[in-house]
């Protein structure tokens, strides 16, 4: 059955925390960081983008699945922060694995969700016969305008997969999309930062599209919250995927592994693929996961996954939770300038 | 600039260079011919591995236009396990580098053409045990 052979994650090494942020622009740290469940947030070098990112994390899945490189087919980027307008990072990723040229790639946009639409797309190649392994990663050097309270959690981080049909760490028994014309949060071609709808983006948007999704793929395979080990849902602050986790059922004990979000912020594509990083560190074989993305625009992937005995044999370390705690923490000015919200003469 | 640097890219990218199988000297930049072997030369493709060690460096604190924005920053001569000597940037603080420092090579961006221009990656190293926090 199809699955993950293998992982890697990636996490650029500076850290703001909310009070520095909130130092700036006169705010109530504390406010902040109750209503927003983000204490600090991940930051990348002024030598890191989205394509660094993702041959980081996608180096790290390679080197742990011990596989030929140039048994990958397939190469998907999935991110809302591609270096390029035109020009596939995929293609940057794929050279620097130094796989042999003979790759399908592409790159995704779906805001949140553009790793897990990878993930699937690589499913459904393998599953067909088309290739033998495909590599699926979610990356983002996400921004927000300067004072906008998505500045607090925009961040920077990835995760990759490699898919394939044999020796899988962890099976992906289903999936199901659920996609609706929701206008919550969208950037336009040439602008700098995303506009967003405000409380839009909780019910219409991120709390309808990843209920349904988790409801219905629970549903059809006759599975309730108490039969899985693990949930992690797409984390774009601290609060609403606690708040989906009680709506859909599940307890706080079963989602705390995968929250990344409060260290590290909302590492767009790489969110809750980082989170499923985090608890496959530490899944045994047998136990269930359910994973749900979010993409804003919008649309929700929801897995079910089990974990199989080879999860025993690849190496796991360094974790995510060992990658957040190696940061280094930066100040405001210091962070303007890395994320050049300054305008140089 | 972009054709030289395009024909580079699989060196760039990744540490392989060259070794001449008649004496095992390994060469990086990649050569085409082993200097003490000369037309007993024979030459194969090899990856160096992606772990060294700092044996110098230099801070610079005045860069030109494009890498301003990275100043200060290290460039140092690291000598990698395998044997052959790069020079490189080294991303680090300038204040924690030293000789015998262990690092790893990582994937960062050298720069680019202005904002509507070529985006250049390649590799440089970072300590290996950076970050810890205190
Ligand atoms: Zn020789």
């Amino acid at each position: 059955m199809v699955g993950i052979v293998s992982y890697g994650t990636y996490i650029p090494r500076y850290r703001i925390k909310a009070e520095e942020i909130a130092r700036i622009w006169g705010e109530n740290a504390e406010a902040i960081k109750n209503g927003l469940g983000v204490y600090e947030k991940s930051v990348p070098d002024i030598d890191e983008d989205t394509a660094t990112i993702s041959v980081m994390c996608a180096r790290e899945a390679v080197k742990r699945a011990g596989i030929p490189r140039n048994s990958i087919g397939a190469v998907f980027v999935g991110s809302e922060s591609h270096p390029y307008a035109v020009k596939p990072t995929a293609t940057i990723v794929g050279e620097a694995l130094g796989i042999d040229r003979f790759f399908h790639s592409a790159d995704l946009e779906f805001a949140c969700k553009a790793g897990t639409a990878g993930i699937q797309n690589c499913m459904a190649m393998v599953e067909s016969g088309m290739i033998r392994y495909g590599l699926a990663i979610g990356a983002d050097t996400s921004q927000g305008a300067p004072g906008d309270p998505l500045e607090y959690s925009a961040s920077a981080g990835g995760a990759a997969f490699i898919i394939g049909d044999d020796g899988t760490i962890a099976e992906i028994r289903d999936t199901l999309s659920f996609t609706t014309d929701t206008p919550d949060f969208w950037r336009r071609e040439g602008q700098p930062y995303p506009s967003h709808g405000g409380r839009f983006t909780g019910e219409p948007a991120y709390f309808r599209h990843v209920s349904t999704a988790a409801g219905e793929i629970m549903k059809r395979n006759n599975l309730s919250p108490e039969d899985f080990s693990y949930a992690v849902f797409h984390m774009p602050n601290g609060k609403f995927p606690v708040r989906v986790a009680r709506m859909l059922g599940f307890t706080g004990k079963q989602i705390e592994q995968g929250l990344v979000v409060r260290y590290i912020g909302n590492t767009y594509s790489g969110s809750s693929l980082l989170g499923f990083c985090a608890v496959l560190d530490i899944a045994r074989p047998e136990e269930r996961i359910l994973l749900t993305s979010f993409g804003s625009g919008a649309g929700s992937d929801a897995f079910i996954i089990e974990v199989t005995e080879n999860i025993e044999s690849i190496e796991r370390n360094p974790g995510v939770w060992e990658k957040i705690r190696n940061g280094v923490y930066i100040d405001y000015g210091f962070y303007a300038k890395l994320r050049r919200k300054i305008r140089m003469g | 600039m972009l054709p030289r640097f395009w024909r580079k890219i699989r060196y760039r990218y990744n540490l392989i260079g060259t070794e001449c199988t008649n004496c095992g000297k390994k060469f990086y930049p990649p050569r085409n011919l082993c200097p003490e072997c000369r037309r007993k030369s024979r030459i194969s493709e090899v990856e160096l591995g992606e772990e060294g060690t700092v044996i110098s460096y230099t801070v610079i604190h005045d860069a030109s236009e494009p890498y301003k924005l990275q100043k200060p920053y290290v460039v140092g001569l690291v000598k990698l396990n395998s044997g052959p000597t790069v020079t490189s940037q080294i991303v680090c603080d300038p204040e924690s580098v030293e000789i015998g420092m262990r690092v790893r090579a990582v994937f960062r961006k050298y720069g680019e053409d202005g904002e509507d221009g070529i985006i250049y990656y390649g590799t440089k190293f970072e300590p290996l045990n950076a970050g810890e926090m205190e």
